[in-house]
């Protein structure tokens, strides 16, 4: 079972490593800030496996620390740099939509 | 009863780990941040939710199962407060905005 762990925690960390791509290639900040919002959640799930597999009982209250810390993170992004990179937006503007004008 | 929990922890947590593979793809993939965002949460809810739940049967049952529940329900918690906050912040102006009648 302790292998099966770690192999879980393993794959798990390898699969959010692979997310951090969207880190480099991300068009706005935004998908960046999805690449470490996964990279949290993953982080918690990673060190609830470890924790469980070592039968170490404080890994789960890091698990704890990470999840409440990615969502600080977020809030703070959101409320920090989304709004005044939202203001020059209406780039999408010209873009001839064929049902927009309705309303 | 322990081969049959065993199995139970080894299905769960096989689980979430599809799950984080299929978010971390769709974060890479996905072509837009709102699609992205959609990915992200699906890993963050049943992947992580997969996981604790299949370590629920190897950690002793009073305490360390509340902890990781706890864990659970602060991911799940921040997962939607972190998806609507960045899903306004990266709302196209409301040219295509399909629930709203009132502006």
């Amino acid at each position: 079972m302790t292998e099966f762990l770690l192999g879980a925690a393993l794959f798990v960390l390898g699969t959010v490593a692979l997310g951090l791509i969207r880190i480099l290639r991300g068009p706005n900040d935004a998908d960046r800030m999805l690449a470490a919002q996964l990279l949290g959640t993953g982080g918690v799930a990673v060190l609830l496996l470890l924790g469980v597999a070592s039968g170490l009982g404080a890994v789960g209250d890091l698990a704890l620390m990470l999840a409440l810390l990615a969502a600080f993170a977020s809030v703070a992004f959101v409320t920090g740099v989304a709004r005044p990179q939202h203001q020059p937006k209406p780039v999408r503007d010209p873009d001839p939509l064929p049902r927009g004008d309705q309303a | 009863m322990s081969l049959a929990l065993s199995v139970f922890t080894i299905v769960c947590v096989f689980l979430g780990a599809v799950f984080f593979l299929a978010g971390t793809l769709g974060l890479l993939r996905f072509p837009d941040t709102l699609t992205r965002l959609h990915a992200l949460t699906k890993a963050d809810n049943l992947g992580l939710g997969l996981v604790v739940l299949g370590l629920l049967p190897q950690v002793d049952w009073p305490l360390g199962a509340l902890k990781l529940i706890a864990v659970w329900l602060l991911a799940l918690l921040a997962g939607a407060t972190v998806g609507q906050v960045l899903g306004g912040a990266v709302r196209p102006p409301p040219v295509s905005g399909a629930g709203e009648s009132t502006p």
